[in-house]
C-alpha cells in the first residue's frame, strides 16, 4: 500500500478489531470494504446526506468524514449492531411498522440517527427549535423532524420517520 | 380506504438491521475497484493521455483510455459506448477509468491521469429561438405537436386570454444510492450486480454491447436505492465495469460518487413553456396553445415531452399543443419521475389559475366547466376520469369553500398565508411480462418474474396479487424478483411496473390453479404466463388515464422571502391500490418531489465550463424532514374494469404531478405575485415582494 498504511483498532458492535488500514481511508470504506458491515450507506461520501451516520464513541456522526485513522481505539455502533441478537430495537420495529423508508438505502443513517438524537434529547440537549434552552426539550414533531434533518430520503419517507421515532421513543 | 391489502413491507427486516445488499455490496473476494476520469471540456477532442504517473502507483491494476479500450458494440444510446472515441461531447463524460487494488488507490491515481484537450467553443444555453431547434420526428408516446380547429385564430378571437411562459430548471433525480455495478466474468459468461430499474433490460443491452449470447449474461438486483428514472436506462457505469473486470480479470466495483452523477445518469430537461389559453366571460375554454422548448444532448436524443399532459386535461374545439428540442453540448438529459408530465402540468396549472384569477372563477370551477366528456382531441371515453372527484373531495377535506379569493390580503406576523389548487394525470401503462407460479407440497406459493423493487415495494405488492387470485394468505406466497435469470420482465417506469408485473402475476397464478387438483405431488406444480399478447393485443377504444387534485397551504415570509408549506393534500383515482400501506407512501413522496420542484430544486448549469454547477446535495437541495409538515394522500375508491386484471392504474408518478402548482398558485393566493419560474427561492421571491 505505498507505505502509507497504518495500525488501528475499533471495536465495532462490541466486537474489538486490530486493522491494517490505508491512512487515506474513511472509516466508512473500512467498515465497508474492510470489515463487510454494507449496513452503512454511502449516499454522498461527502457529509450531505447522512446514510453513513453511525455512532461515534456514542455520539451520531458521519462516517464518510471521519478519517479511520483519527478512530483509533474508538467505540463505533453501526445499524448492523442496533439489534439485540434476532430482537429488533424499538425504532427498528417502528420503522417496519410505519413505513418510514421506501427504498432502503437511508434507512441505516436514519436509524443510527435516531437512536444517537433520543440520546441526546433524553440528555437534555436543545435544538435550533428549542424554545426554552434550560427547560428538557419537548420531543414533538417540530423538534423530531429538526433533529432527523441530516438525514435525507429521497422516497420522502419523512412522515413515517416521523412517527416512528414518536412511537419507538413511547 | 379499499385496497388489496395493507401490508408493512416483506423485506423490512433486512433494510432495518443493514443486511439487504446493494449493488457493490454483495460480498465478492478479490474485487478491484475503479474509478472514473471525467472530461474538463464540454466539447472538442483529446489530444493525449498521459497515464504514467497514475500507472506507476503501487496497485493500480489498469489505466483504461479510449486507446486501449475493448471495441463495444454499437447500441441506440450513445451514452454506453464508454471509452470508444477521443471526442468529447459535453464536460463530465467519462474520458478514462482507473482499476485499482483499493478504492482509495484507484481514486488517487485517476487523480494522477494528465488529459490534453483541443476545446472547441461548446453551446450550452437553451433559449426558445434557438437556431438548431427542431421538432422530434417521433416521440415515445405520439406525435410531438397535436392541432385541432384553428387555435391561433381562436386565441384572437377570445374575450378572455392568458399569455404567459413558463421556466423550469433542469433537476437531478438524486436517488440517494449513487448507480453502481458489481462485474464479474467467467470465461465468456457475464455477472453484474447493479442498481437498475429493469434486470431483463440490462441483460439485453450487456448482451448486445458486449456481443454475447443473453443467456450469458445475469443481471442481479434483489435492492435497488430509488431511481425515479434515472436507472431505467443501463447507464455507463455498468458497461464500464463489465469493461474493467474483463480488463484486469477480476471482479470490478464501480460507483458513480454523488458528484459524477450529475454529468453522468440523467436529469430532467429545462424547458421554457408558453401557454395561451382563450375562453368565454364563463370560463369554457375555446383554445388550449401549449408549446414547450427543452434540450438534448448530442450523445442521445431525449425529449421531455412537457406538453402531453395537456392533451388529455380539458375540453376546447381548438387546440395545438407542440414541443421542441435544441441539442446541445450538455450532459445527456433522460427520464425523471413523470418526465414531461410535471413540468407541463406545472404550466398548464398555473396557467389555469391565472385564468381563474382573471375571470373571478373559483379555480376548481374552472376545471369542472372545462371537464370533457371524452378524450379531448377524439372523444374516446375515458376508462375511468374522476378528475372532477378528486377535485371535490379534496375541496371537502381541505376546508376549500369558506376560502376568500382575494390574493394577498392574510397576513400572520411576518407571514403572508394563502391555499392553491392543481389538477393532476398521468397515463396508464403496461409492458409485458413472463412469470410463473408455484405451488409447493407444504402449502405455500412461489412467485417469480424479473420485477424490481425502486422502493416502490414490488415484492409485497406482487404478494398481495398472487395471494389475491389464488385465494391465499400473502404470507403463504413468496414473490422472487430482481435477478435477469427469472421470467423476462419490463421496467419498473412509467409508472406501469405493478401494471405489467401483476398482469403477468395473475395469468400465472390462474394457470396454477386450473393445474390444481387439490393434491400437490412433492416436486409442486408449477405454470407459467406470457402476457405479449394480452397486453399488447389491448386496443385504443379507451382513453386510460390516472387523475388527481394537490391542495397546499403556504407561509410566505415577507422578509426573507421563504415559503413553508404547512398542510399538502393529495386525492388520487388511479384505479384499485394494492398495497394501502405502501402506497400511501408513494404518493406522499411525489408530493414531497413536487414540494422540492416548486420551492428549492434546480440545477444551475455554468455556461462558461458549460456543466453544473450544483453538483451536490449542498448545493442541490432536496426536501429534508423540517421542510415536510402535515401531508396526507388520499384515494377515490375507482373501479376500472379496463386497464388490466387487477383494476390498478399505476401511482409512482402522479404525485408529483400538479404538485408544484398547487403550491405556487397558493404562493400567488398568498401574495398576490405570479412567479412563473421555478423554484421559488428566496431570491427570486423576496425582490418581489
Amino acid at each position: 500500500m505505498d507505505g502509507v498504511d497504518t495500525s488501528i483498532t475499533l471495536t465495532v458492535n462490541g466486537r474489538e478489531h486490530r486493522l491494517r488500514i490505508d491512512v487515506r481511508s474513511s472509516l466508512l470504506d473500512v467498515l465497508r470494504e474492510d470489515l463487510g458491515l454494507t449496513g452503512s450507506k454511502k449516499g454522498c461520501d461527502q457529509g450531505q446526506c447522512g446514510a453513513c451516520t453511525v455512532l461515534l464513541d456514542g455520539r451520531r456522526a458521519n462516517a464518510c468524514l471521519a478519517l479511520a485513522v483519527a478512530q483509533d481505539g474508538a467505540e463505533v455502533t453501526t445499524v448492523e449492531g442496533l439489534a439485540d441478537g434476532d430482537a429488533l430495537s424499538p425504532l427498528q420495529r417502528a420503522f417496519i411498522e410505519r413505513d418510514a423508508f421506501q427504498c432502503g438505502y437511508c434507512t441505516p443513517g436514519q436509524l443510527c440517527s435516531a437512536t444517537g438524537m433520543l440520546e441526546e434529547a433524553a440528555r437534555g440537549w436543545p435544538s435550533a427549535v428549542t424554545g426554552d434552552l434550560t427547560a428538557d426539550p419537548d420531543l414533538d414533531e417540530t423538534e423530531i423532524r429538526e433533529r432527523m434533518s441530516g438525514n435525507l430520503c429521497r422516497c420522502g419517507a419523512y412522515e413515517g420517520i416521523v412517527a416512528a421515532v414518536k412511537e419507538a421513543r413511547a | 380506504m379499499n385496497a388489496i391489502g395493507s401490508r408493512s413491507r416483506v423485506e423490512g427486516r433486512e433494510k432495518v438491521t443493514g443486511e439487504a445488499r446493494y449493488a457493490v455490496e454483495h460480498p465478492v473476494p478479490g474485487a478491484a475497484y475503479a474509478w472514473v476520469v471525467q472530461s474538463t471540456v464540454a466539447k472538442g477532442e483529446i489530444t493525449a493521455f498521459d497515464t504514467a504517473d497514475a500507472e506507476a502507483l503501487p496497485g493500480v491494476l489498469t489505466v483504461l483510455t479510449p486507446d486501449n479500450a475493448p471495441e463495444l458494440a454499437p447500441v441506440s444510446d450513445g451514452e454506453l459506448a464508454v471509452l470508444q472515441g477521443r471526442k468529447v461531447s459535453y464536460r463530465g463524460q467519462i474520458v478514462a477509468a482507473v482499476v485499482a487494488e483499493t478504492l482509495e488507490t484507484a481514486r488517487e491515481a485517476a487523480r494522477l491521469v494528465r488529459v490534453t484537450y483541443a476545446a472547441r467553443r461548446h453551446d450550452v444555453r437553451l433559449t426558445p429561438d434557438h437556431p438548431g431547434r427542431y421538432t422530434p420526428d417521433e416521440a415515445e408516446d405520439g406525435p410531438w405537436q397535436a392541432r385541432q380547429g384553428d387555435p391561433e385564430d381562436a386565441f384572437r378571437a377570445a374575450p378572455v386570454r392568458i399569455d404567459c411562459t413558463f421556466t423550469t430548471p433542469a433537476e437531478h433525480n438524486n436517488p440517494m444510492e449513487p448507480h453502481a455495478t458489481l462485474a464479474a466474468w467467467d470465461g465468456d459468461a457475464l455477472t453484474v450486480h447493479d442498481s437498475n430499474q429493469g434486470p431483463s433490460t440490462v441483460r439485453s443491452t450487456l448482451a448486445k454491447v458486449f456481443e454475447l449470447d443473453p443467456a450469458r449474461v445475469r443481471v442481479i438486483s434483489p435492492h435497488i436505492g430509488g431511481g425515479f428514472g434515472s436507472k431505467g436506462t443501463p447507464r455507463p457505469n455498468v458497461v464500464l465495469a463489465a469493461m474493467a473486470a474483463r480488463a484486469v480479470g477480476r471482479p470490478v466495483k464501480l460507483a458513480f460518487t454523488r458528484r459524477q452523477m450529475y454529468a453522468l445518469t440523467g436529469y430532467r430537461s429545462p424547458t421554457v413553456q408558453r401557454v395561451r389559453l382563450g375562453a368565454a366571460e364563463d370560463g369554457r375554454l375555446t383554445t388550449i396553445i401549449h408549446e414547450s422548448f427543452e434540450q438534448s444532448s448530442t450523445v442521445r436524443e431525449f425529449a421531455e415531452e412537457s406538453t402531453t399532459p395537456t392533451r388529455v386535461m380539458y375540453r376546447a374545439p381548438n387546440r395545438r399543443t407542440a414541443y421542441h428540442l435544441t441539442r446541445l453540448d450538455v450532459p445527456s438529459t433522460s427520464w425523471m419521475r413523470a418526465p414531461g408530465d410535471a413540468p407541463g402540468m406545472f404550466a398548464l396549472e398555473s396557467a389555469m389559475d391565472e385564468l381563474a384569477v382573471v375571470l373571478g372563477l373559483d379555480p376548481i370551477e374552472l376545471r369542472v366547466r372545462n371537464e370533457p366528456d371524452g378524450h379531448p382531441e377524439d372523444g374516446r371515453p375515458f376508462s375511468s376520469r374522476n378528475l372532477v372527484a378528486c377535485l371535490r373531495e379534496g375541496a371537502a377535506r381541505f376546508g376549500w369553500s369558506d376560502r376568500d379569493p382575494t390574493p394577498g390580503v392574510r397576513r400572520v406576523g411576518r407571514r403572508l398565508v394563502g391555499t392553491g389548487v392543481a389538477a393532476a394525470t398521468y397515463p396508464v401503462l403496461r409492458s409485458p411480462a413472463q412469470a410463473t407460479a408455484r405451488a409447493n407440497a407444504d402449502g405455500s406459493y412461489t412467485v417469480r418474474i424479473a420485477a424490481i423493487d425502486l422502493g416502490t415495494g414490488a415484492r409485497t405488492a406482487l404478494g398481495l396479487i398472487a395471494a389475491e387470485t389464488l385465494k391465499a394468505d400473502p404470507a403463504q406466497v413468496t414473490v422472487e424478483i430482481g435477478d435477469s435469470d427469472l421470467p423476462r420482465a419490463g421496467l419498473a417506469g412509467g409508472s406501469a411496473g405493478t401494471a405489467g408485473w401483476g398482469t403477468a402475476v395473475v395469468r400465472a397464478c390462474e394457470a396454477l390453479l386450473s393445474k390444481l387438483n387439490g393434491h400437490v405431488p412433492p416436486e409442486g406444480v408449477e405454470a407459467a404466463a406470457d402476457t405479449t399478447e394480452e397486453v399488447k393485443g389491448q386496443g385504443d377504444e379507451y382513453a386510460r388515464h390516472s387523475f388527481g387534485a394537490h391542495f397546499a397551504e403556504v407561509e410566505v415570509d415577507v422578509d426573507t422571502g421563504e415559503i413553508r408549506v404547512p398542510r399538502m393534500l393529495g386525492v388520487f383515482a388511479t384505479g384499485r391500490i394494492v398495497n394501502a400501506k405502501a402506497a400511501r407512501s408513494q404518493f406522499l413522496g411525489g408530493m414531497i418531489m413536487g414540494l422540492g420542484m416548486a420551492l428549492m430544486e434546480e440545477s444551475v448549469l455554468d455556461e462558461a465550463f458549460g456543466d453544473h454547477l450544483t453538483a451536490d446535495l449542498a448545493q442541490y437541495h432536496i426536501p429534508a424532514n423540517a421542510d415536510v409538515r402535515d401531508l396526507d394522500a388520499v384515494w377515490l375508491d375507482e373501479h376500472d374494469p379496463h386497464v388490466n386484471p387487477m383494476g390498478t392504474k399505476g401511482i409512482g408518478e402522479i404525485g408529483i404531478v400538479g404538485a408544484a402548482a398547487a403550491i405556487t398558485n397558493a404562493v400567488h393566493h398568498a401574495t398576490g405575485v405570479r412567479f412563473r419560474t421555478l423554484p421559488l427561492t428566496p431570491p427570486r421571491v423576496l425582490p418581489e415582494l
